[in-house]
């Protein structure tokens, strides 16, 4: 039998994603001169990072004192001392650098009377190490995400760095020796298969909120990058830690910024209580997004929830002066007139936590560098933003940390490609003969599968199961069937059929092929979750709780370590924390409070 | 529950040899079912091949433009219960079809690319921000916002007529959101490149753009912004 070839393009580096992540390495990349090809799926700007509301996190004290130490400090506490605190040191040491450099792109950040970067109170962020709330978080009204995503794509316009849009990688090309040499990518337009053969690969692919039937991801966010990687044998961190944030439109799951709180917002349930005073005496609304998340559901299961069916509470801004709300939330104001009807000038917001964030994901060191179970580094291969897990959330994600972390490890990544290339500017090392093989039958038996299951009805399937059985509160039966479901479902997924042949722009194809990924990415959350036996930040568990020995169901002797799903065998293996900052002391082991 | 009547262009370049418009019923819940994305998802459940884009679903990536019974405009902010029957959908007008309700958008964005939309400052910058008073930022309100949606530019006839040589109103209101940025330096030149028949002058006020931008920002005006600012610096 021949084999079956595809064309291959030949680049120093190519980049998966256009969204923060992928668009601040590839400045990095075109600046130096590098040839860089970076895919996306979607026209850079419509990338989620646009969805961004309420700011990113910089220590820069434009309106009272802060300093990168608190910013660790509350990072590292916020993640349940998960997160490693070398990297956590190293994103919010550079931070004030990295938001300065943002504004000298053009970011149109709102200002304080002084004409500096205007900075909002955000949840968890503390100031003197945990004391009271401070004002870090930099914004653009509650449209931050959509000002620095177009702000980074402006950049690259001008660095004239080259996009291919509308393209989506399938695979990743490994050898044998486990180095990664490029992707296979579709270009959705005319059904294409071609290999992007590059010396560096970064993935910025973004989260996969769509795992879990209500988000407040787009459709888009399918996982791709975490279901090219663990296809191509590479563990994927941390995945039972997702974070629900506590205000997404109750039945609609759109965002509602955790800036409204900042700005003066308070949740209340059906006595119009204050109810967060109960849960965080300190902190009150501005607690950690799992604290506050836990709080509500657990205020709608008591009873107190709002609404004909009690399922869900409401964020009360009415109080807040008319004037500020136009201007330093007027996005939210239109978002809670079009998906929850309400003016929140006149009434109370309806909401309840949604899925948003991924903690975990490709293991990265601090320089984008992903990481073999070992510790060694996959040559070749690099990850940044949500796709990545450095890991600086931890068990639980700080707000605005998602920006400043895409900013961070986006160059970091970036410079560390430059600096590789430049050390070894060798031509690309040949690929394997059959590299193509894996794809091009996924492709094929999508166009000639019959008698399988609907794409649709498959997904919404596992939507289901994991909102069922992986959500703000985890209970031990629920997650042992909630894995024999998912391989169940799992085996559908292989077997899908699609009506849609056409090559061109065959979006029936692409959901086909996004299911791929998103089914690993909810086989390794289901598995890391029933296997993690303890309560920490976003994975609470009924069989793990609140006792003297292990308070709030903590169980650092046994669990302070981090999961690694491998794919081949759906095994889990650890490894262990990195507890040792550059520069400063630990940040030691204490309860969680706020 | 009740039954909508859509009317949808549809065109696969694979299959038909021309575009034509399918009648499509479906069974509608409004509880749930309350934007036409809603509506087009559960159509694309039925029938996998009716191909559109999406992603946000909630107004700020600017993927699912389409004409609506006429009118430009977001699917996912198009509200079910004010559309009347049957609903005519369209692709963005002006634009080639490459399938369905998808344009090919290379003529948008090379306007949008030929206005330099970064911002231009050649002093070096201070180790810090670079200020700018509250108020000189609110100018840039009401133009940082756009999503580059191209509803306002395909509802326009004088982009209809010359996409490849008049600016439109996309490109223009982020032309005009450097010129106002008071950290840019390339303001002359800036309005030299735009001093031109076709680029900028091409805009007759039709004010199609400001009618149907779905983020509610006035084109026209910064339009006008522009022109005024060119008289200005000419006497």
């Amino acid at each position: 039998m021949s084999k079956i070839t595809i064309p291959v393009r030949k680049f120093d580096a190519v980049i998966v994603g256009a969204g923060g992540a992928g668009l601040r390495a590839a400045i990095q990349l075109s600046e130096a001169g590098l040839k860089t090809a970076v895919l996306s799926k979607v026209f850079p700007t419509r990338s989620h990072t646009v969805a961004a509301q309420g700011g990113v996190s910089a220590s820069l004290g434009n309106s009272e004192e802060d300093h990168w130490h608190w910013h660790m400090y509350d990072t590292v506490k916020g993640s349940d001392w998960l997160g490693d605190q070398d990297a956590i040191e190293y994103m919010c040491r550079k931070a004030p650098e990295a938001v300065v450099e943002l504004e000298h792109f053009g970011m149109p950040f709102d200002r304080t009377d002084e004409g500096k970067i205007y900075q909002r109170p955000f949840g968890g962020h503390m100031s003197n190490f945990g004391e009271k709330p401070v004002r870090r978080a930099c914004a653009a009204a509650d449209r931050t995400g959509h000002a620095m995503l177009h702000a980074l794509y402006q950049r690259n316009v001008r660095a004239n760095t080259q996009f291919f849009v509308e393209w989506m990688a399938l695979d990743l090309i490994r050898d044998a020796e486990g180095q990664v040499l490029g992707v296979i990518a579709l270009e959705m337009e005319t059904g294409d298969v071609v290999a992007f053969h590059a010396k560096a690969t970064i993935f910025a692919t973004g989260g996969a909120g769509r795992i879990y039937y209500s988000s407040t991801n787009a459709f888009i966010n399918t996982g791709d990058g975490l279901g090219m990687a663990a296809r191509a044998g590479i563990a994927l961190e941390d995945m039972e830690f997702w974070q629900f944030h506590p205000t997404g439109v109750a039945g609609a799951g759109v965002l509602i910024t955790e800036g409204v709180r900042g700005e003066g917002g308070i949740l209340r349930n059906s006595d119009n209580e204050r109810f967060m005073e109960r849960y965080a005496p300190n902190a009150k609304d501005l607690a950690s997004r799992d604290v506050v998340s836990r709080a509500m559901v657990t205020e709608i299961n008591e009873g107190r929830g709002c609404g004909p069916h009690k399922d869900f509470v409401l964020l009360d801004i009415t109080h807040l002066d008319p004037a500020t709300i136009m201007k330093r939330l007027p996005g939210i104001r239109e978002i809670s007139i079009q998906f929850a009807g309400i003016d929140p000038i006149k009434a109370p917001i309806p909401v309840v936590p949604t899925c948003h964030y991924q903690m975990g994901g490709i293991p990265t060191n601090y320089h984008g560098q992903a990481v073999n179970p070992d510790g060694s580094t996959v040559k070749g291969f690099y990850a940044a933003g949500e796709c990545a897990c450095a890991s600086v959330h931890g068990a639980n994600r700080l707000g605005t940390n998602s920006l400043l972390d895409l900013l961070v490890f986006g160059k970091s990544s970036g410079d560390s490609v430059v600096e590789a290339i430049k050390a070894d500017p060798k031509d690309l090392k040949e690929l394997p003969a059959d590299f193509a093989e894996r794809t091009l039958a996924r492709l094929n038996r999508l166009n000639t599968q019959k008698g399988g299951a609907s794409v649709n009805e498959t997904r919404l399937e596992m939507q289901r199961t994991m909102q069922k059985h992986c959500g703000v509160f985890r209970f031990k039966d629920m997650l042992v069937e909630g894995v024999s479901k998912i391989c169940d479902i799992e085996k559908a997924v292989h077997l899908t059929e699609i009506g849609d042949k056409s090559q061109t722009w065959n979006t029936a194809r692409v959901e086909a092929l996004e299911l791929d990924n998103l089914i690993e990415v909810a086989k390794s959350t289901m598995v890391s979750a029933e296997a993690r036996k303890e309560s920490r930040g976003a994975h609470v568990r009924d069989d793990a709780p609140d006792t003297a020995a292990n308070p709030n169901g903590r169980d650092d002797e046994i669990w302070l370590k981090h999961s690694l799903w491998h794919r081949e065998g759906n095994r889990l293996s650890y490894k262990p924390v990195n507890l040792k900052p550059l520069s400063v002391e630990t940040i030691a082991l204490k309860t969680r409070a706020y | 529950m009740s039954t909508m009547q859509f009317k949808i262009y549809r065109y696969d370049p694979d299959k038909d040899n021309a575009p034509y418009m399918q009648d499509i019923s479906i069974e509608v819940d409004p509880a749930i079912d309350r934007k036409l994305l809603d509506v087009l998802t559960k159509l694309k459940a039925k029938d996998d091949s009716l191909s559109y884009r999406r992603s946000c679903r909630e107004g700020i990536c600017g993927s699912d433009a389409m004409n609506i019974n006429g009118k430009n405009g977001l699917a996912c902010l198009t509200e079910i219960s004010e559309l009347k029957q049957p609903v005519v959908l369209r692709p963005l007008p002006g634009l080639p079809v490459i399938r369905d309700l998808i344009v090919d958008m290379t003529q948008f964005f090379k306007q949008y690319h030929s206005i330099k939309p970064y911002l231009i400052n050649d002093s070096p910058p201070p180790d810090r921000e670079r200020l700018q008073t509250p108020e000189d930022r609110e100018e840039l309100n009401g133009l940082y916002e756009c999503i580059l949606c191209a509803c306002c530019s395909t509802s326009c006839p004088s982009f209809w007529w010359n996409p490849d040589k008049f600016v439109g109103p996309a490109g223009l209101l982020n032309a005009y959101r450097f010129i106002a940025d008071t950290r840019d330096e390339a303001t002359n030149a800036r309005l030299d490149d735009l001093e031109d028949p076709y680029r900028l002058f091409r805009c007759h006020s039709i004010m199609n753009c400001v009618e149907v931008c779905p983020k509610g920002l006035n084109p026209t005006q910064a339009i006008g912004k522009i022109k005024e600012m060119m008289v200005r610096r000419a006497i």
